[in-house]
């Protein structure tokens, strides 16, 4: 087990390396900052100055070669904009996005394996095409349409939903979450059904039956178990996902999490606001690829004896 | 389509229709296959029409789609103004239909686009690095995992505010983010069939290695690789509209179901059709695209396909699950 966990964590480090690296170089190239916080009347000396301060005169390798050595130290430098330390003002944001990604993550996983598997019970049963129809729909609208309708149908015409903001009662979560649960829980809902559909055909589910199991205990007891791997895949590629989301919804309903502080730091120019949120999206995609491992492991003897140690 | 699956089929496919005597031997044309699922054929009218009007549209609206009135104003959908007032004007008086009708052209023109290069670059080197293994395979896959664990919006986000958001750029994008899909699954198939007999005899005779994947293993890889492209499809127009929502995607006076949306929002209250029309139109065309690439799966699928070639009425109670 541990030989997995320590191959699984070498090879999921190098998508996080190239990330910040990426990241890092791509950010110098969308424009020079200077041209963007110094007026347009500034003189030469004043635009060098700004440069020196800030190190933008020195080469990008020594940029680079600094910055991977501030972050070893967790310092990830201050944003150009406010002044504020740019790891704090990401760590301020982090919880806002989290929270909303859990609770949606948490709500799409139960709600598609329970209808999922009551779709799967029956196949071309009317409550099958029914579901499968409208998680199909599900995961093909636009959030943002979605989240527009949600505004204009909830907010604006019948009035009992906020349509910006964070503060206030639990209503304040209802668009976002709905906004964000959309797709992960359509696509959810089609993998549950799949996996379902073949493992409630397997000779094992028989065997269940014929020995007196009950059926729920049939159901999610036995076919549900096996027919979780390719759910667990797919769960973990729409959180990652669910950063694309994050990035629109926050942006439509003023939620101050992760999302937001990326598009405005980009447009901002602010280089290390955006690599520090960019860093932390990178180790959370990283943490998260490891628990996904680890629950395959936990699930399928097979996998922990396919890495030879 | 047909051509390819004829030969792998032909075999299993007749044993799997042992008790129905209708179907011959031979895989049923897929239009008849289509025919017999009615949404799956309403979708691909569907898809049909839109191709239709994003390649015709324009030229029969002439200049609807930019020709500003400001008198007509933020008119409401409605009979009387001919066929350009039928869904109402915006802001500047233009079109909403002859808007709708040039941004599918947008709209299409980066999605289709995007969608071909991503499948032929991801198929190849998946095919390549399955069918060789080894370090080509870890380093192809190492790739994709790179491309695939960062999420695609912002990785967009990034690249196009270093280059300007053009439709090529856009297009560009697009099919870098998504080539790890078809990466992942053409490496997979050719992993599996490299060490079939006929793959062994092909490279006993000498065959070169392209020319191998080219003749053994695309005929079979293909089938699944049109289906992930289809529902691909759906992925890269939802993206691309969620870019030119957030102002980085098409940029005006280009026109995209996404920007539309995004120039309604603010007569949300006052003119509602302006962001809700392009929605409908991007929700009925994401939908038909998967509907249709369900039908597709199970249409390529020889051990499933006899599903589609039963009586309808009967489909359900011949399905072996439903015996429970």
């Amino acid at each position: 087990m541990t030989t997995f966990l320590r191959k699984r964590i070498v090879s999921s480090a190098i998508p996080l390396v190239v990330v910040v690296l990426g990241v890092f170089v791509l950010a110098r190239l969308t424009g020079n900052p200077v041209d963007l916080y110094l007026p347009l009347s500034a003189t030469p000396e004043q635009r060098a100055a700004f440069s020196a301060a800030n190190g933008f005169d020195q080469p990008i390798l020594v940029q680079l070669w600094d910055y991977l050595g501030q972050v070893v130290q967790l310092d990830f430098g201050e944003s150009l904009r406010t002044g504020q330390s740019a790891g704090e003002m990401v760590l301020e944001a982090f919880p806002a996005t989290l929270q909303l990604a859990a609770v949606t993550m948490l709500i799409a996983i139960v709600g598609a394996v329970l209808i999922g598997s009551l779709a799967a019970y029956r196949p071309n049963s009317l409550a099958d095409r029914t579901s499968s129809f409208l998680s199909m729909t599900a995961a093909s609208i636009p959030d943002f349409w979605f989240a527009i309708m949600g505004v204009l149908v909830f907010g604006v015409s019948l009035g009992i939903l906020p349509t910006s903001g964070v503060v206030g009662g639990p209503e304040v979560w209802v668009l976002p979450i709905a906004t964000l649960l959309i797709r992960p829980f359509g696509v959810l809902v089609q993998v549950v059904r799949g996996s379902m559909v073949a493992a409630l055909s397997a000779p094992y589910v028989k065997v269940a039956r014929s020995k007196g199991a009950s059926e729920p205990r049939v159901v999610f007891g036995h076919a549900l178990r096996n027919a979780t791997m390719p759910v667990l895949t797919v769960a973990g590629d729409l959180t990652i996902g669910l950063v694309n989301g994050a990035v629109v919804v926050e942006t439509i309903f003023g939620w101050p999490g992760i999302g937001k502080l990326m598009i405005d730091s980009i447009l901002q120019r602010d280089f290390a606001v955006l690599q520090a949120a960019v860093l932390l999206t990178a180790v959370t995609i990283f943490v998260l690829n490891i628990l996904i491992d680890v629950c395959y492991a936990l699930l399928d003897a097979r996998v922990r004896q396919a890495v030879p140690a | 389509m047909t051509a390819t699956l004829d030969k792998p089929d032909g075999s299993k496919d007749g044993k799997k229709n042992k008790g129905v005597p209708a179907v011959a031997s031979r895989p049923p044309r897929w239009w008849l296959l289509l025919g017999r699922d009615t949404m799956a054929a309403v979708a691909a009218v569907v898809l049909g029409l839109v191709l239709l009007t994003a390649l015709i549209g324009p030229l029969l609206l002439g200049d609807a789609a930019v020709r500003q009135d400001l008198s007509a104003s933020l008119r409401p959908p409605s009979f009387d103004h001919g066929i350009t007032g039928l869904l109402g004007t915006d802001i500047l008086g233009r079109s909403v239909l002859a808007r709708l009708v040039e941004a599918a052209g947008t709209t299409l023109s980066v999605a289709i686009p995007a969608v071909l290069c991503s499948l032929f670059i991801g198929s190849a080197v998946g095919m390549w690095a399955g069918f060789h293994g080894g370090r080509r395979e870890n380093i192809a896959m190492r790739v994709a995992d790179v491309i695939l664990s960062f999420p695609s919006l912002l990785l967009a986000v990034v690249v196009l505010y270093v280059f300007e958001p053009s439709v090529a750029n856009i297009v560009l994008i697009l099919a870098v983010a998504r080539i790890p899909i078809y990466l992942r699954t053409a490496r997979a198939e050719a992993a599996e069939l490299k060490s079939r007999l006929f793959v062994d005899a092909a490279r006993t005779f000498g065959t070169t290695s392209w020319a191998t994947i080219y003749r053994h293993i695309l005929p079979i890889a293909l089938p699944t690789l049109l289906t992930v492209a289809t529902l691909d499809f759906c992925f890269v127009m939802l993206t691309e509209s969620s870019l030119s929502f957030l102002g980085i995607g098409i940029q005006p006076p280009d026109v995209s179901w996404g920007l539309m949306v995004a120039q309604g929002r603010q007569f949300l209250q006052t003119a509602w059709w302006i962001a809700v029309l392009p929605g409908v139109a991007i929700v009925i065309t994401t939908v038909s695209a998967t509907i249709l690439a369900a039908w597709v799966r199970l249409a390529t699928d020889p051990a499933q396909r006899w599903r589609l070639t039963l009586p309808k009425n009967k489909r359900g109670k011949r399905t072996p699950e439903v015996s429970a």
